[in-house]
């Protein structure tokens, strides 16, 4: 069984962090993968900087700019991945980016460094399926990386019938309308039947859900819904400005998993 | 023969195109793709745009022979006259395509991204036309150097919200707008303004702007005796105008097409938007084209004083066009193409946009000869660059 398989058949809702590689400093990467899982995170999403992340808001915008600044790139991140597995020894972890950099990088390298160091599947968002699909999959296979794909509320049910058949990670369902780290609450009514629709699906995959989950009510009530959640622009807002970015990243994981005090609102 | 006009079914021309784009914009991409080709086929659509067309656009625009300009160059110089449609250029002939398109989508929200503004103001026009509320993304450095158009826009009832990420151009008003799209995917249609973007959308604007180049044939015939001219000129930011000079060409071999870009201070000075030579393929903005970019992938900050022009990328159907040889590069420096502002505004009494001016700047180098026919597509008039060109006085004098 692989190490995400294990992860999901092992607990129940899971907490998957993101962060980006290179920030808040260029030498953050492992440091805060170890702290992260040592606080409580089931799952690792590590952001490679893109100058144009079209898929993400002002704030992991911000950490791809300052990671890019700090000189974060492909080669010095599978350098500093080579500890990771020392650091984290059965924890699943993904990377997370845009095309354009792994296609520079070239996909079968990229591919092949990434299983050398240890990682176990890939979220690139702008890969269009139907490429993944003739050109890649078994190239991903090859290399015993799993994909990761994206499910919103306007995802037609045909369409996540065909994600859930590909997927041999899990499904990341967006929470709703736009980019990451929105702050509107969306509308509460529709996004709780699109989760319920889903959770009704019975879908093969196991789903986080993503986007716009920045605290413990909103992992609590992803939970409710699906296996966990994803959280990355608010772990990121708490590594603004730290003087010391792995125990505020772990404070922040512990602020999520603590069991809640049954005395609080 | 294989047509440079026509994409794959999935958006490529050659290796360039596709539609890569993250889930949250499948849906709104796939409704259009699914739904262009028909809606543009409907003669009940193409009645209410050519109507348009012609009566709010002002087209056919005159294609006018350049005689002082002619005999300067030696050789027979036309200008397609995009600078007189209303709102004073090309840009407006795929906003009013788009606006009746957004109408048979149900779409009750109009976003664009702009440059130079002329995209702006050209979408916030149809929006007015059709009350439709419209918002438009520009870069906070070009709303500076655009200033009337986005007074303009502004009078037109149009939102202009700044993009203040990365080298706040064209590339970041472009991403804002992407992001509001995906923000708001069932109601809004996103109103690109040249032949960039994922599929369909390189293919929707190149046959909205067809009817340039469908113009020139028949207006070549009546004034030249022959429909085909010897070269087409076009300048190229992200290509909308010289696809739609070309596009009734691309087929024609005799035909030398000519593609203008904006080198800024020189190709080779690190400050240059000339991307047929600095980039490499790449993906942006959801299509695979050629690309500026640093070696490990990241898009680079492009440079022209034309805020029409920078754009790191061009439209895929250039890129393929560039790349098989059908279509000639040329790269026109600043100062260059501020020379030739003084030299039509001198010559011919039309002051030109500064893009249009790249395109102008490259007569002297096409090597045309006494009995051959130029068509220069004049996109855009230059009202809007009199700030820039109020600056750069002594480089046009």
């Amino acid at each position: 069984m692989n190490r995400i398989a294990q992860a999901f058949a092992s607990k129940k809702n899971l907490l998957n962090t993101y962060f980006t590689a290179g920030y808040p400093s260029l030498h953050d990467t492992i440091p805060l993968a170890k702290s992260l899982v040592e606080a409580g995170a089931d799952i690792l999403e590590i952001g490679m900087p893109f100058s144009d992340p079209l898929a993400d808001g002002p704030v992991i915008q911000g950490s791809n700019s300052v990671a890019l600044a700090n000189g974060m790139n492909l080669p010095v991140l599978f350098e500093q991945l080579k500890e990771l597995r020392i650091a984290v020894p059965t924890t699943p972890v993904l990377l997370m980016g845009y095309l354009n950099p792994v296609m520079q990088f070239g996909i079968e390298n990229f591919l092949q460094r990434a299983a050398e160091a240890g990682i176990d599947g890939l979220i690139l968002p702008d890969l269009p399926l139907d490429e993944y699909e003739e050109q890649y999959h078994a190239l991903f296979q090859q290399y015993g990386l799993k994909a990761v794909f994206l499910i919103t509320p306007q995802t037609s049910e045909a369409r996540i019938r065909r994600l859930d058949a590909l997927s041999d990670a899990f499904l990341y369902l967006v929470s709703g309308p736009g980019t990451t780290g929105g702050t509107t609450l969306p509308d509460a009514e529709a996004q709780q039947q699109y989760f319920e629709r889903l959770a009704g699906m019975n879908l093969n995959s196991p789903r986080l859900i993503g986007f716009g989950i920045a605290d413990k009510a909103g992992f609590d009530r992803a939970c409710q819904y699906a296996d966990g959640a994803i959280i990355g622009s608010a772990l990121i807002r708490a590594l603004d400005g730290a003087e010391d970015a792995p125990a505020a990243a772990a404070r922040f994981v512990q602020g999520i998993t603590s069991p809640s005090d049954p005395l609080s609102k | 023969m294989t047509s440079y006009q026509q994409p794959t079914a999935r958006g490529y021309y050659g290796e360039f195109g596709g539609a890569f784009v993250p889930e949250m914009l499948y849906p709104n991409v796939e409704e259009l793709r699914t739904r262009y080709f028909d809606i543009l086929a409907d003669p009940a659509f193409q009645a209410e745009l050519h109507q348009l067309l012609r009566d709010y656009v002002g087209r056919p625009t005159p294609l006018f022979e350049a005689k002082r300009l002619s005999a300067k160059y030696g050789t027979r110089v036309f200008l397609k006259r995009e600078d007189l449609c209303h709102t004073g250029a090309h840009k407006i002939n795929n906003t009013v395509g788009q606006i009746l398109l957004a109408k048979r989508l149900g779409k009750q929200r109009i976003i664009a991204e702009t440059g130079a503004g002329q995209h702006g103001v050209a979408t916030a026009t149809v929006c007015a036309l059709m009350g439709l509320p419209c918002v438009v993304y520009m870069g906070a450095v070009d709303m500076e150097r655009q200033a009337p158009n986005v007074a303009r826009m502004r009078l037109l009832g149009a939102e202009v919200r700044r993009a203040e990420s990365g080298s706040q151009t064209l590339k970041d008003a472009t991403n804002e707008a992407i992001r509001d799209w995906i923000a708001n995917p069932v109601d809004t249609h996103y109103i690109i303004g040249s032949v960039v973007g994922p599929h369909p959308y390189p293919d929707l604007v190149a046959r909205l702007q067809a009817v340039i180049s469908e113009e020139m044939r028949k207006q070549l015939l009546e004034q030249t005796g022959t429909e085909l001219p010897n070269y087409v000129v076009a300048c190229v930011g992200g290509g909308s105008n010289a696809a739609g000079a070309f596009y009734h060409f691309l087929d024609e071999p005799s035909v030398r097409l000519v593609a203008v870009e904006a080198a800024g201070h020189g190709v080779d000075t690190g400050h240059s938007a000339a991307t047929s030579v600095l980039g490499k393929p790449g993906i942006i903005h959801g299509s695979r084209t050629l690309l500026m970019q640093d070696e490990h992938g990241q898009i680079t900050e492009p440079y022209s004083l034309s805020a029409g022009l920078d754009y790191p990328g061009i439209g895929p159907l250039h890129a393929h066009l560039g790349t098989s040889g059908r279509a000639e590069f040329i790269a026109i420096t600043d100062d260059e193409a501020l020379a030739a502002v003084s030299e039509l505004s001198r010559l011919e009494g039309i002051i030109p946009a500064l893009e249009t001016a790249h395109a102008l700047a490259a007569l002297g180098q096409l090597g045309a000869g006494p009995e051959e026919v130029v068509v220069v597509n004049l996109s855009g008039r230059g009202d809007k660059d009199l700030e820039t060109y109020l600056k750069n006085l002594e480089k046009l004098i």
